[in-house]
């Protein structure tokens, strides 16, 4: 363990890693009762960020929250973010309409192997909001369709009024080259999809788990639950792929709060493979 | 340079003539408990009078860690309304910690490492930038609860500008850096005779003498002793009486976990985010929205402490997250000693 090199002049001159620079909501769209879609724009120099990666939304006043970049850098400059109001920050965001300013810091954190992934097969596993993250690295593969082999996408919410960007997963749907499957825990009376929890879908489909890497983003239980289906399926635990989700107030590994015994999430994830979070223990 | 000796009639005017430059930060004593007189509390405070400073002061409370890490501190300001320009704020000032233990001065070397690491914290590394500090020798354990001497904080091999050894009516005066070149310019110090030689022989043959407390394993295996312990009950058993009140963090010269919040004006036309000590004791340190809390029970929580103290840091920084100030356990009021707790594992492995 080398000792960390220390030079205050350095240090004290460093520009803060708390201030944020201030961006323009491109759009702004009520995806569901709770969840809302924004494109977004730093003023200046775009965002250069990978898929996978996470920015801290400041709202001047109230506060600041992690949420997941939800595009893929193919998508352009601008970049996108699905919020769900739960508390202070994310509730005041609710109000925020095309135009409106806020502050970003970031981006943080590792991000999603997609040349790993290169000329293997994906299988994505989302659950409820773990299409945000999900998302950027499914808009990555699409945009470069050649470079990847089989692609599988399997989406499950609790009810059909919580499905994400239900239009973008309709266009999926319709694909020739990739295979997308939806379902939700309770339907309605308009459904006419998959009813039952996402494992089940796994069942439906063909793996070839020589070949696989099987990302799988979503709520604890749903993720203990489809990583047992992917070990059943073959999958090697290395190719098994999440992204956590901790408290975190700075992003740069100072605060402690996402510290998951040795691992800074914010800074040595969010993204992990299985065989990783396993051996951490408290990851899951 | 040569060593240099200064007569404790002299410290006064040091003092004085170095606040003429920086505002200076030393030991006071703060109580004497009414039923026994030489039952003394001393804390860190900056200082109006040289009169005041004791270095023959015992364990403060907290230690110097507040100059340099505030329990608030602002980190940013902004405007509310369409134009927030949030812009840094950065509080320092040039001052002297005149008196750091060596356990402190090892401490600050590890919150150092730590805000340097990959991602420098300016606020923290401003106030580092613009702090002197003038160490002071210790003769003796401040009570039965140190054990620098285990976690290697009694000789410290840097991290201080001037480190003063104090023998009958002198200080030998040992100057590590140019700053502290600086501050000893002020000082009536002279250069050491064979005598002054001779008595700083025999202080340090009698500091190494006063402490004796030693770990039962050798402090290197430290971190790998913790490993083995992750599954041991002892944990559940030491947190069952853990109140989970934080108040080992807060004390803790190399704790530097925070929460940040807004504070917004009466007018509401400006805000500032200001960064406050957090705990990793307390419940919600580790929850996430929906609930789901990663550290639920209080023996995962302790258990986290005592790694971060023990592994964590040291894996991360290089440098121990325990000085072993001993300060956490003179805190809590559940009598739980991280030495103790060390010692346990061990023997329970
Ligand atoms: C890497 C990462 C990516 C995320 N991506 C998204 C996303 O794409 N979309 C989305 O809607 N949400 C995402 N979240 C969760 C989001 O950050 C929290 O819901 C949000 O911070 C809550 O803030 P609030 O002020 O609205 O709630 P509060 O009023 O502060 O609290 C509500 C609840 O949220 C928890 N919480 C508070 N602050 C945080 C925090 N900093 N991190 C995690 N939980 C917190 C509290 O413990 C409490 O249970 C992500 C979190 C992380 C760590
Ligand atoms: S001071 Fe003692 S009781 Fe309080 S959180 Fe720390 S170990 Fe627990
Ligand atoms: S953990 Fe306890 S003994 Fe170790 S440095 Fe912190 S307060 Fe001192
Ligand atoms: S969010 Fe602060 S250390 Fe990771």
């Amino acid at each position: 363990m080398s000792q960390v090199a220390v030079d205050f002049e350095k240090g004290a001159a460093a520009p803060s890693p708390y201030v944020p620079k201030m961006a323009r909501l491109l759009e702004a769209e009520q995806m569901t009762e709770t969840e809302r879609f924004f494109r977004v724009a730093l003023e200046g120099e775009p965002l250069r960020y990978e898929p996978g990666q996470f920015v801290s939304c400041m709202v001047f006043g109230i506060g600041e929250s992690p949420i997941s970049i939800c595009s893929s850098p193919t998508q352009g400059d601008a970049f996108e973010l699905t919020v769900r109001s739960v508390g202070m920050v994310t509730n005041a965001l609710k109000k925020f309409g095309k135009g409106d300013r806020l502050g970003i810091r970031g981006p943080f954190g590792n991000h999603f192997d997609y040349s790993a992934m290169k000329g293997q097969d994906v299988l994505f596993v989302a659950g409820g909001l773990g299409l945000a993250p999900t998302r950027s690295l499914i808009r990555y593969v699409l945009d470069n369709r050649q470079d990847y082999g089989k692609v599988t996408i399997l989406f499950g919410a609790r009810e059909p009024k919580w499905l994400l960007f239900r239009q973008e997963v309709e266009e999926w749907t319709k694909r020739k080259d990739i295979d997308t499957r939806v379902t939700v825990d309770r339907g309605d009376a308009s459904w006419k999809g998959n009813v039952g929890v996402i494992t089940r879908l796994f069942r439906q489909i063909e793996v070839d788990p020589t070949r696989t890497y099987a990302v799988i983003v979503g709520p604890p239980i749903m993720f203990k639950f489809t990583v047992l289906e992917a070990l059943a399926e073959g999958i090697p635990e290395h190719r098994i792929i999440c992204s956590l989700e901790r408290h975190m107030k700075c992003g740069v590994g100072k605060c402690g709060h996402c510290q998951i015994r040795g691992i800074y999430v914010c800074r040595e994830g969010p993204v992990f493979t299985y065989e990783q979070v396993k051996k951490l223990r408290e990851g899951i | 340079m040569l060593p240099l000796v200064l007569n404790k009639s002299d410290l006064g005017a040091w003092i004085e003539a170095l606040a003429a430059q920086r505002r200076v930060a030393a030991p006071v004593l703060k109580e004497t408990s009414p039923a026994d007189r030489t039952d003394l509390k001393f804390g860190w405070e900056y200082i109006a009078d040289p009169a005041e400073v004791r270095l023959d002061y015992t364990v403060t409370v907290l230690g110097p860690k507040k100059f340099l890490w505030p329990a608030r501190q602002t980190v940013m300001s902004y405007q509310i309304g369409a134009d927030p320009r949030p812009t840094a704020v950065l509080d320092h000032e040039p001052h002297v910690l005149f008196g750091v233990h060596p356990c402190d001065v090892t401490a600050i070397q590890t919150l150092d490492a730590a805000f340097s690491k990959d991602i420098a914290d300016p606020h923290y590394l401003a106030r580092r930038a613009d702090t002197a500090i003038v160490s002071i020798d210790c003769a003796a354990p401040c009570d039965e609860t140190c054990f620098c001497l285990d976690m290697g904080s009694l000789y410290p091999e840097a991290g201080y500008d001037v480190m003063l050894t104090p023998e009958g009516n002198r200080f030998f005066v040992e100057v590590k850096t140019p700053l502290g070149e600086a501050l000893v310019e002020k000082a009536k110090v002279r250069p050491a005779t064979k005598q002054d030689m001779q008595a700083r022989q025999k202080f340090a043959e009698e500091k190494r003498g006063n402490f004796h407390f030693q770990l039962p394993f050798e402090v290197k295996y430290l971190p790998e002793i913790l490993d083995a312990s992750y599954d041991s009950l002892v944990w559940e058993a030491i947190a069952r009486r853990c109140f989970a009140c934080g108040s080992c963090n807060t004390t803790c010269p190399t704790c530097y976990c925070w929460d940040v919040d807004d504070d917004v004006a009466v007018d509401l036309t400006k805000g500032c985010r200001v960064r406050r000590y957090d705990s990793c004791q307390l419940d919600p340190f580790a929850e996430v929205a929906g609930g789901e809390n990663f550290r639920k029970d209080r023996s995962s929580r302790l258990r986290h402490r005592m790694f971060r103290k023990g592994k964590y840091i040291l894996d991360q920084t290089g440098r121990s997250g325990c000085v072993g100030c001993g300060r956490c356990e003179r805190a809590c009021v559940a009598d739980i000693s991280i030495k103790e707790t060390f010692i346990q594992i061990a023997g329970s492995r």
